[in-house]
């Protein structure tokens, strides 16, 4: 040490010893609680973590803060009524689970679904997912130390819900649809906001993506960080962006196509190495993939025509029949109060959410509500490898791995 | 993606394989290989499944509990284990049946990882013990819940109400 410092250090004695920790790497082992509540986790999860410095030694996840029982719920709803509950699962993407939902009673009813009818919903779920993803992605620029994309890429996802609020007139739980198709029809509003919207986001996206793709700091940061190899993320029932980033083709739109994806011409991009990076990468070449779906659906469709099956017994029927005619108003309170003839049976229908499978088990005992429903909730299964990825980090990798796995409270504890 | 496998074949290989452990077939709506099995085999028939050189049905999709006030003594309780072979594109959901009085079945988490939070939550919710389970306790109720909140004698609303009695609605 030099004269100066030294010197430097007698004047200013005291003052040292307050403004740092004396306390070095020397294998003391801390346990530190990251959350509940805590910034840097994007909803309330708490990690119970055995540290050493920085280095993470060992990770215990507690869930369940936010648990709302919605499998007890649903035994209690009407089949129409659990559409909402859905809409609480993974609320970056409610038009998702809304949607695989009321597929779910489509199956178990045996109803068929108007082609037109079907592109809707395809253009309605690839804009879900691309305003997950873009939240997911964003948010892994934020935690990294870039908030400028995720102000701009706010903007896009924020032209997603307007075009949601014509839709189904709400924006963040959307409650879209009915089981059958939709309550009205695409509008003109729409038709002029999706336009725009098709024109012009990839170029603002790549914008975006010129700023993290191949940026030095954020590559530093996300390589290698939080990596699982295929195996063990096959183990832990890995689905979606996540899974494919470790290189496993899986994805349901392909594997079992629901609402006509087999029409749609586009590739399943995969990583290799099942680290934030890839699945970052993922993320963002899945936007693309979607944009290329919308347009191919949106040239498709039909500017007119139906918007619902034509399935009295299960879609609710005009409100002008029902304060107008005696058999609108029957056919309207049987269906509220559950006198309809629901089958009996169990169904397991699975969509592509946002985070992957997202799957809907159904056991129908025909009454108005389930006799058991429960969700499989991506996030809840897949975040129990969450302590195996953060071993031996230290704690900011930990909180990017989290955001890249998009881990959602809501689905994450149902 | 067709699915290289037949419901047949692989019940016909399950009955060889382990014939009094394997029950009836059920029939579903959408074709789901559905089936019963004794559930002192679970962890012998899910192992023969993963490890089978043909099947590879290696992927877990789900466990839950289903609970059956009104069934026979000893079949009131029911887990279901949805499976998944990723190759080949198909998928099998086998059903055990457990008394009541002693829910108890082998777990599986040495097969899938992915077991273990689903099993936590299957006995959080209707009090399905897992035997050789690393961490069996409760995941998203707190630890001093003294009752398994999804079986049926409780209610979501209070049992006493009479408005809203489901004979009045169509069940």
């Amino acid at each position: 040490m030099s004269e100066d410092l030294e010197k430097s250090k007698i004047k200013n004695e005291g003052v040292l010893e307050r403004t740092f920790s004396t306390e070095t790497m020397d294998g003391q082992i801390a346990t530190l609680n990251l959350g509940p509540t805590h910034p840097a986790t994007h909803g309330i999860f708490q990690n119970i973590l055995k540290v050493d410095g920085e280095k993470i030694l060992s990770a215990e996840p507690t869930v369940g803060y936010i648990h709302r029982a919605f499998e007890k719920m649903a035994e209690r709803k009407s089949f129409q009524q659990i559409t909402t509950l859905t809409d609480r699962l993974n609320y970056c993407s409610s038009p998702l689970n809304n949607i695989g939902w009321q597929m779910t009673v489509e199956k178990l009813c045996g109803i068929e679904i108007p082609k037109r009818v079907q592109y809707m919903r395809v253009i309605i779920m690839e804009l879900a997912r691309i305003a997950d993803h873009l939240i997911c992605n964003s948010v892994i620029g934020v935690d990294t130390g870039g908030l400028t994309g995720f102000t701009w890429m706010f903007i896009e996802r924020e032209r997603i819900y307007d075009m949601y609020e014509q839709i189904c007139g709400t924006r963040l739980t959307t409650n879209i649809g009915r089981i059958g198709g939709f309550e009205r029809d695409l509008n003109d509003k729409f038709h002029a906001l999706i336009q725009d919207f098709l024109n012009t986001f990839l170029k603002r996206f790549e914008e975006y993506n010129a700023l993290l793709d191949r940026n030095r700091i954020f590559m530093d940061r996300t390589i290698g960080v939080g990596k699982i190899s295929a195996e063990r993320a096959l183990s832990y029932g890995f689905v979606g962006p996540n899974l494919r980033a470790t290189g496993i083709d899986y994805d349901v739109r392909v594997h079992s196509p629901y609402c006509s994806y087999e029409d749609f011409d586009f590739d399943i991009p995969v990583g290799t190495e099942g680290d934030t990076y890839d699945r970052f990468q993922v993320r963002q070449e899945e936007v693309r993939q979607s944009i290329r779906i919308i347009k191919q659906a949106y040239e498709n469709l039909p500017k007119e025509g139906v918007y619902h099956a034509d399935t009295p017994l299960f879609y609710l029927p005009p409100k002008e029949n029902v304060y107008n005619t005696i058999e609108g108003m029957i056919n309207h309170f049987k269906q509220v109060y559950g006198e309809m003839p629901y089958p009996v049976g169990e169904v397991y229908h699975s969509i592509e959410g946002g985070n992957g499978e997202l799957g809907y088990y159904l056991i129908s005992d025909g009454g108005r509500s389930p006799y058991r429903l429960q969700f499989r909730r991506p996030c809840f299964i897949y975040y129990q490898a969450y302590p195996e990825m953060i071993k031996g980090q230290v704690l900011s990798d930990a909180v990017i791995t989290l955001s890249s796995l998009n881990v959602i409270a809501g689905e994450l504890d149902a | 993606m067709e699915s290289k496998l037949t419901n047949e074949q692989v019940l016909e290989a399950l009955r060889a394989q382990f014939a009094t452990a394997i029950g009836e077939e059920e029939q579903t709506i959408d074709n789901y290989l559905t089936v019963y099995i004794n559930s002192k085999n679970v962890h012998e028939i899910v192992d023969w499944l993963y490890k089978h050189p043909e099947f590879k049905i290696q992927f877990l999709t789900n466990i839950t509990g289903v609970h059956y006030p009104e069934n026979e003594k000893g079949k009131e309780l029911m887990v279901v284990y949805h499976l998944h072979s990723l190759q080949n594109n198909f998928r099998i959901r086998l059903k055990a049946f457990l008394p009541i009085e002693n829910p108890v079945i082998d777990s599986i988490v040495d097969i899938y990882s992915a077991a273990n939070w689903i099993e936590r939550e299957t006995y959080d919710f209707y009090g399905i013990i897992f035997n050789n389970h690393p961490n069996l306790k409760r995941i998203l109720n707190q630890d001093s819940m003294d009752y398994f909140p999804l079986r049926k004698e409780y209610h979501v609303e209070d049992a006493t109400r009479q408005d809203k009695d489901d004979r009045f609605f169509g069940r």
